[in-house]
């Protein structure tokens, strides 16, 4: 006989094993209180020295100029534009996670959110260098800003999607940052109150704000978790959008598409779920989370990945369907130069094609969604393709313009065009290093309170209500009223 | 700043603080404040407190971030420095829309995590006194306040016939102040005279 308790046969639980509130607490403050491992030792020490590299690669550029660089005489956005639209894309599967599926009010959301979140924050962080320092004269940058000047005032071009840009990445970082520390309060709370040495307890003082963990702050804390997902929720959208706009309001064949915005939000959710993945399946191994970011989990953001790695392929398609049926000669060049084997760069694309589009489909099987192995193995192979699609947009779209005398030059990075990208490599790894040792990486607050419904042990008590059946139930209550 | 006496108990199910918040409040206990260690849906109506109207707040900082986009661009492109760019016009609305939703999305952040930070008093180095080390792990805080009229041993037994597990009386500072977690609190130690009853 039915329960009246209805939960779909397919739902696993997201807490594995025994836990009570204080295990979880355990589980999750372990890795913070205890001495860094080897491990950790070493991946931080390397990540420092790429950061290291980047820092002298930048210095390079800052010092003379841009052609430290290979851009050339048409190719003016090369691996720094390319870049700084991978990592910017990277960053949308956090905000996904945290706020639109906080309002799908999808749960296994608990257990990856938080370092999702951080790892939204660390890649906007890398995303923004890239166009800053392409300005060349990087002491200059200030000027982006509508500020009263003395030059007029002159003020920047509202209407330019290039500063559409500036206000969309600078108001991407700052709600993700305010989101994502306003949810790490409680859990800063909790590691101040367990905290034995005097130092620890000091320092996740400042951190926590004094949160005490009152219902009336709880009530307003819930509030504003809800508002601000649902702030980043359009955000998100809009972020990719105006990147997309960067590229769609020129007039350059091959970028000049409407199909841009929603194929760059499609790809951006589709590079960062692989991100996400490559780092939670070494996170949860080093640090032992395992019966918080579970199979299911990982099978979940498979799930993504094959869906919004298919609807980047129906968007390729596309794409070179309209350059042929358009009748569009510019267009269609724009588009011979990418699927063309035989151009210098037609093996960038079937790169791109085989490593997004067929690669991903592999996930429609069950087996291998639920293989760790595989899932990291494909998850760098999401994120070399989705590099290689931005390549591809910039540069198979500029290399040939107008003028066939400027054809000849073949675009490949200098060595510090490729150590400033390695060195936003080392920025980022860095900084999770740094989160994942400080900060607790799994909401452990969020995690309690879906504890009593969706933890292993719990799943099976029910109140006396939901015990009752569906049968007894509609007999005692049918004709109340 | 005002010294407080108040009586603690604590639960360690929240299928029992539900009930025993409903008992006390009907009792005439005054209850300081339940804390807990994850947010407890439909506590905050059992304990009779009104809803937040942090959203009214969100909503306002938001439509000022429109207006102060849409104000300052159109103000820049018609008043102060009508350039002409490429023969476009000087109010481009759809040209406008991303830096409006940018500032309204900005704003509303922004403004209300401030103001959120404001009325729940958090800031770093703000100390605050808790009441029991667990409130932030596993136990489920209710704390009485005395009044003039509390009978303290009447009250801990009340708190223990509704199921607390661990009751004591606490002096405490009831407000925030500036202070360190790895000090202990001098504040109160001088304070003793002032409360309220004892």
């Amino acid at each position: 006989m039915a329960s009246l308790r209805y939960e779909s046969q397919v739902r696993q639980p997201l807490v594995v094993g025994e836990k009570t509130y204080h295990q979880v607490t355990e589980d999750i403050v372990r890795p913070i209180e205890a001495k860094p491992s080897k491990l950790w030792k070493i991946g931080f020490t390397v990540s420092v020295m790429f950061l290291l590299f980047g820092v002298y690669s930048v210095y390079r550029e800052v010092v003379y100029g841009i052609g430290e660089w290979n851009l050339n005489k048409t190719i003016g956005w090369g691996w720094d534009i390319t870049n700084f639209v991978w990592w910017v894309g990277i960053g949308h599967a956090g905000t996904l996670i945290s706020a639109i599926l906080l309002l799908f009010r999808q749960g296994w959301r608990t257990g990856v959110n938080r370092a999702a979140e951080a790892m939204t924050i660390f890649a906007v962080m890398c995303a923004g260098q890239f166009p800053i320092f392409h300005m060349g004269r990087v002491w200059m940058a200030f000027f982006v800003l509508p500020y009263p000047n003395s030059r007029g005032p002159l003020w920047v071009n509202f209407s330019s999607p290039l500063l559409w840009d500036v206000f969309a990445i600078s108001t991407y970082f700052t709600v993700s940052l305010l989101f994502w520390y306003s949810g790490l309060l409680p859990d800063l709370a909790t590691v101040r109150d367990r905290a034995k040495e005097k130092w620890r307890k000091r320092m996740y003082g400042v951190l926590a704000f004094g949160w005490s963990g009152s219902t009336k702050h709880w009530q307003r804390h819930e509030a504003l978790s809800l508002v601000l997902a649902g702030l980043s929720t359009p955000l998100v959208l809009s972020v990719h959008t105006i990147v997309s706009f960067d590229f769609a309001t020129s007039v350059i064949p091959g970028w000049h598409t409407t199909i841009f915005p929603p194929y760059f939000v499609a790809g951006a959710i589709f590079s960062g779920f692989a991100m996400v993945q490559t780092l939670l399946i070494i996170t949860r191994k080093v640090l032992d989370l395992e019966d918080y970011i579970t199979m299911e989990h990982i099978e979940v953001m498979n799930k993504v990945i094959v869906l919004t790695g298919s609807i980047v392929g129906i968007a390729y398609i596309t794409e070179l369907f309209i350059s042929w049926y358009g009748q569009n000669p510019y267009e269609a060049a724009a588009f011979r130069n990418r699927w063309d084997l035989s151009t210098p760069y037609g093996w960038a694309y079937w790169l791109m094609m085989s490593c997004n589009v067929i690669a991903p489909q592999f996930f429609w099987f069950r087996k291998l969604r639920r293989n760790l192995l595989f899932t990291f193995f494909m998850s760098i192979i999401v994120n070399v393709g989705m590099w290689f699609e931005r390549f591809v947009i910039i540069v198979t779209s500029i290399y040939r313009d107008y003028v066939p005398s400027s054809w000849s030059t073949y675009y490949a990075p200098t060595v510090w065009e490729v150590g400033f990208y390695m060195g936003t490599f080392g920025l980022f790894f860095t900084c999770f290093f740094l989160f994942s040792k400080f900060f607790p990486v799994i909401a452990i607050a969020e995690i309690k309170h879906i504890l009593k419904k969706n933890g292993e042990s719990f799943k099976e008590n029910m109140d006396e209500e939901e015990k009752d059946t569906v049968e007894h139930f509609a007999h005692e209550h049918a004709h109340a009223h | 700043m005002a010294i407080k006496k108040f009586v603690v108990g604590s639960f360690d199910d929240e299928k029992v603080l539900f009930p025993a918040v409903k008992k006390v409040r009907k009792a005439g206990y005054k209850i300081h404040d339940v804390y807990t260690p994850f947010p407890i849906h439909g506590l905050d109506a059992v304990m009779g407190l009104r809803d937040t109207s942090l959203h009214t707040a969100g909503f306002i900082y938001g439509i000022t971030g429109t207006t102060t986009a849409l104000t300052f661009m159109s103000w820049v492109f018609n008043k102060d420095w009508p350039l002409n760019i490429g023969g476009k016009p000087h109010f481009p609305l759809p040209a406008f829309i991303p830096i409006t939703f940018e500032l309204t999305v900005l704003f509303s952040a922004v403004g209300m995590v401030l103001t959120f930070c404001y009325i729940c008093q958090l800031a770093p180095f703000v100390k605050k006194h808790h009441f029991h080390a667990r409130a932030t792990d596993d136990l489920f805080i209710m704390v009485l306040e005395c009044t003039s009229k509390t009978n303290e041993e009447e009250a801990k037994n009340f708190l223990a016939a509704a199921g607390a597990k661990e009751i004591n009386v606490q002096v405490a500072e009831a407000d925030w102040w500036l202070g360190r977690y790895d000090k202990e609190d001098e504040l109160y130690a001088k304070g003793t005279t002032e409360v309220a009853h004892s």
